[in-house]
């Protein structure tokens, strides 16, 4: 067989050099005269083993890496590709300890296949859901929906099965699909990567979706700062169109549905499903007041499912294999399984998806390998820029919706940044405000001037200006955003100022202060 | 340098590109864009047309163009330079990155190197969280800048 060499096109393997190596690779079997195909996979998400090629050939799939251009020659000495021995051997990418001990359900295919092949998709599982549910009555598909226990991995959290019910119910001559790609969390990259490396999956939930619901025509609306997953859907939208997957009749059935590709102008706050819905219209990207609901009145006023791309992503598995199948995972209220994204300063940072349940810890330290800088773990900050900062003392919190709010957290969209002990708390809660204020679509004053008022504040006390007296205001202030903001932006940005306070109350102590408390 | 259009040269362009666009569901994003695209900037001339076309005030117009990041008011430089300044890039000394920029290049976020090579501009995140700290010169993706690869990387852009 022509032997198959796979070097992601994943943005995050290109920001590591993949494009140069696959110019090498491709360079190098042009002046050996060798004959073998090479595919732009997605990345499987180990990104400290980034680019990782691998090759298939007779004696299976085979790893490398990390692999840089000036590894390229010594390769091909070592006969790489029949799986030939060399420093960079990974062996076969299923038993590396980071993947193999990973349930992959929602990200089964990505970097396994070529994101951009229907065939390949097909191969690997894809579409089994969608012609389930072709033969299903809506009301049966949004039950398995619900059954599954999946909630909405933006998050919120709030049951995805409910969400179709509702706009199911409403009767409309118009109803919308609305997938939310604004993922704006800092730690996060999970709807990039299924975007970049396998966006059929997310027009297959999609279409799954309209379906159930009753809607024909959906929205993927993409934050600006990913092109490359833009020009991914971009492009299998249309191939999706060609192969009979969106259009008049799905699949052949007598079921419309079509999507287009829309792509944000850089405002944070359109992640908030209400911003976006109005940014959608061309309007400002400004929250609206809730109700009326997004399932009653959305998009254009017509009724409207909004979810998050994993989400979506994560329903044609259950529609294939039931959702008896996908809520067997997990723990408590959280069903299923979770991406979890590791970042940040951390020694193994990736994508890693697992049942929920694991601790704190186990993720940070077991899978994460502590720091990357083999300083010591000092916070962890969980659920993006809105999500609060957690201190080892609470490591042993286990990964479920219930249980991190119970500990005055969020799981967020399970972006999971780590920081060393040079880090300043203060400067971090500081960050928070400021980002806020920067974000901050205006609407409400919460949020619109709080932000503002909190930096100030927090640049006070930073100067060591009556610091008791900063402390009680921040704290105030936190109170009001949190229960007076509209949305998430305001009304969650005390999370990291007020976890930053109470966990690390040391570094907001102005440096007088705290030589006389030691 | 990037040479601003005359004013009826805008008018006819921008009409272009609202023509193609106009019968899109909620059709201003994607005319503004398409409009950056074009001119590498929105143009403040475009506006009024814009705003006929899609039979909105030239208020409504101006507030959205003003509320979103994205759109510039005036051309940038030859290059674009984003670096990411959020939690996973400062957990990996993007503030340090940050500086030796500003530093070499002479200038502070969101300005213009006076040759008009390169413009810096601050991102909050790339979804590179992996590769921090990270940064985006003119749509190609960059992980792990340390300050070797901050020099390379203005050496390049002043080449």
């Amino acid at each position: 067989m022509i032997p198959r060499i796979f070097i992601p096109g994943d943005s995050g393997a290109l920001a590591l050099g993949a494009d140069k190596v696959a110019a090498a690779i491709q360079a190098e079997l042009a002046e050996r005269g060798v004959e073998a195909k090479i595919v732009r996979n997605g990345s499987r998400g180990a990104y400290f083993l980034e680019p990782m090629v691998e090759v298939a050939c007779d004696n299976g799939r085979i790893a490398y890496g990390p692999i840089s251009p000036s590894d390229v020659k010594s390769l091909f000495d070592s006969g790489f590709l029949s799986g030939g021995h060399h420093k960079r051997w990974l062996g076969d990418p299923d038993k590396i300890p980071f993947l193999a001990q990973q349930t992959r359900l929602t990200f089964a295919r990505c970097g396994l296949t070529d994101p951009l092949s229907i065939d390949s998709y097909k191969k690997h599982g894809g579409l089994r859901g969608l012609q389930n549910a072709i033969a299903m009555e809506p009301a049966e598909i949004v039950a398995q929906v619900t059954e599954s226990g999946l909630r909405g991995r933006g998050g919120a959290g709030f049951p995805t099965g409910i969400k179709w019910k509702t706009v199911l119910d409403t009767q409309a001559p118009r109803k919308y699909i609305v997938c939310n790609a604004d993922e704006g969390d800092s730690g996060t990259f999970s709807d990039r990567m299924i975007m970049e490396g396998d966006p059929f999956v997310l027009i297959e939930g999609m279409t799954i979706a309209g379906i159930a619901t009753g809607a024909s025509k959906g929205f993927i609306y993409i934050r600006s700062e990913y092109p490359h997953a833009v020009a991914a859907m971009s492009r299998a939208v249309e191939i999706a169109r060609r192969a009979g997957v969106l259009g008049v009749n799905v699949l052949g059935s007598a079921h419309a549905f079509d999507m287009e590709v829309r792509v944000g102008a850089g405002a944070y706050v359109c992640g908030e499903e209400t911003s976006l819905l109005d940014s959608l219209e061309g309007k400002r990207g400004q929250v609206r007041a809730k109700p009326p609901l997004p399932a009653h009145k959305g998009l254009f006023g017509r009724p409207t499912v909004i979810n998050n791309v994993i989400s979506l992503a994560s329903v044609p598995i259950v529609l294939d294999r039931g959702a008896a199948f996908y809520k067997d995972f997990g723990m408590g209220r959280s069903r299923g399984t979770i991406p979890i994204q590791i970042a940040g300063n951390v020694k193994r940072p990736g994508l890693y998806e697992t049942a929920f349940g694991l601790t704190l810890g186990e993720i940070v330290d077991g899978i994460g390998g502590g720091t990357a800088s083999g300083r010591p773990v000092r916070a962890v900050q969980v659920g993006g820029p809105l999500g609060a900062y957690f201190p080892r003392a609470l490591f042993d919190t286990p990964f479920d919706y219930e249980a991190f709010a119970a500990k005055d957290g969020l799981i967020g969209h399970a972006g999971i940044v780590v920081f060393d002990d040079t880090v300043d708390m203060l400067k971090q809660a500081r960050f928070a405000m400021e980002f806020c204020a920067i974000e901050s679509c205006g609407k409400c004053t919460p949020c619109r001037v709080g932000s503002v008022r909190g930096t100030e504040t927090l640049d006070k006390l930073a100067r060591g200006i009556d610091p008791d007296r900063q402390v009680a205001l921040v704290t105030d202030l936190c109170n009001t955003m949190k229960f007076g903001s509209l949305c998430a932006l305001g009304g969650f940005t005390p999370y990291p100022v007020m976890s930053a306070l109470k966990h690390f109350p040391e570094d907001f102590r102005p440096a007088p202060v705290a030589a006389a408390a030691e | 340098m990037s040479v601003q259009p005359a004013s009826t040269e805008v008018a006819s362009r921008t009409m272009a590109v609202v023509e193609e666009m106009k019968h899109l569901e909620g059709p201003l994003l994607p005319i503004l864009h398409g409009i950056q695209h074009e001119f590498g900037y929105v143009p403040r001339e475009a506006l009024p047309v814009i705003a006929s076309e899609l039979n909105l005030t030239r208020a409504e117009v101006y507030g959205v163009v003003s509320f979103y990041h994205d759109y510039r008011s005036k051309p940038a430089g030859r290059h674009v330079l984003k670096l990411c300044q959020a939690e996973s890039c400062q957990s990996m000394g993007s503030d340090a990155v940050a500086a030796r920029f500003k530093q070499l290049l002479g200038i502070d976020f969101h300005e213009t190197t006076a040759d008009g090579a390169v413009t810096l501009e601050p991102v909050y995140c790339l979804g590179l969280c992996a590769c921090s700290p990270s940064a985006m010169l003119d749509g190609e993706v960059i992980g792990r800048i340390d300050a070797g690869k901050v020099d390379e990387i203005v050496a390049g852009v002043r080449a």
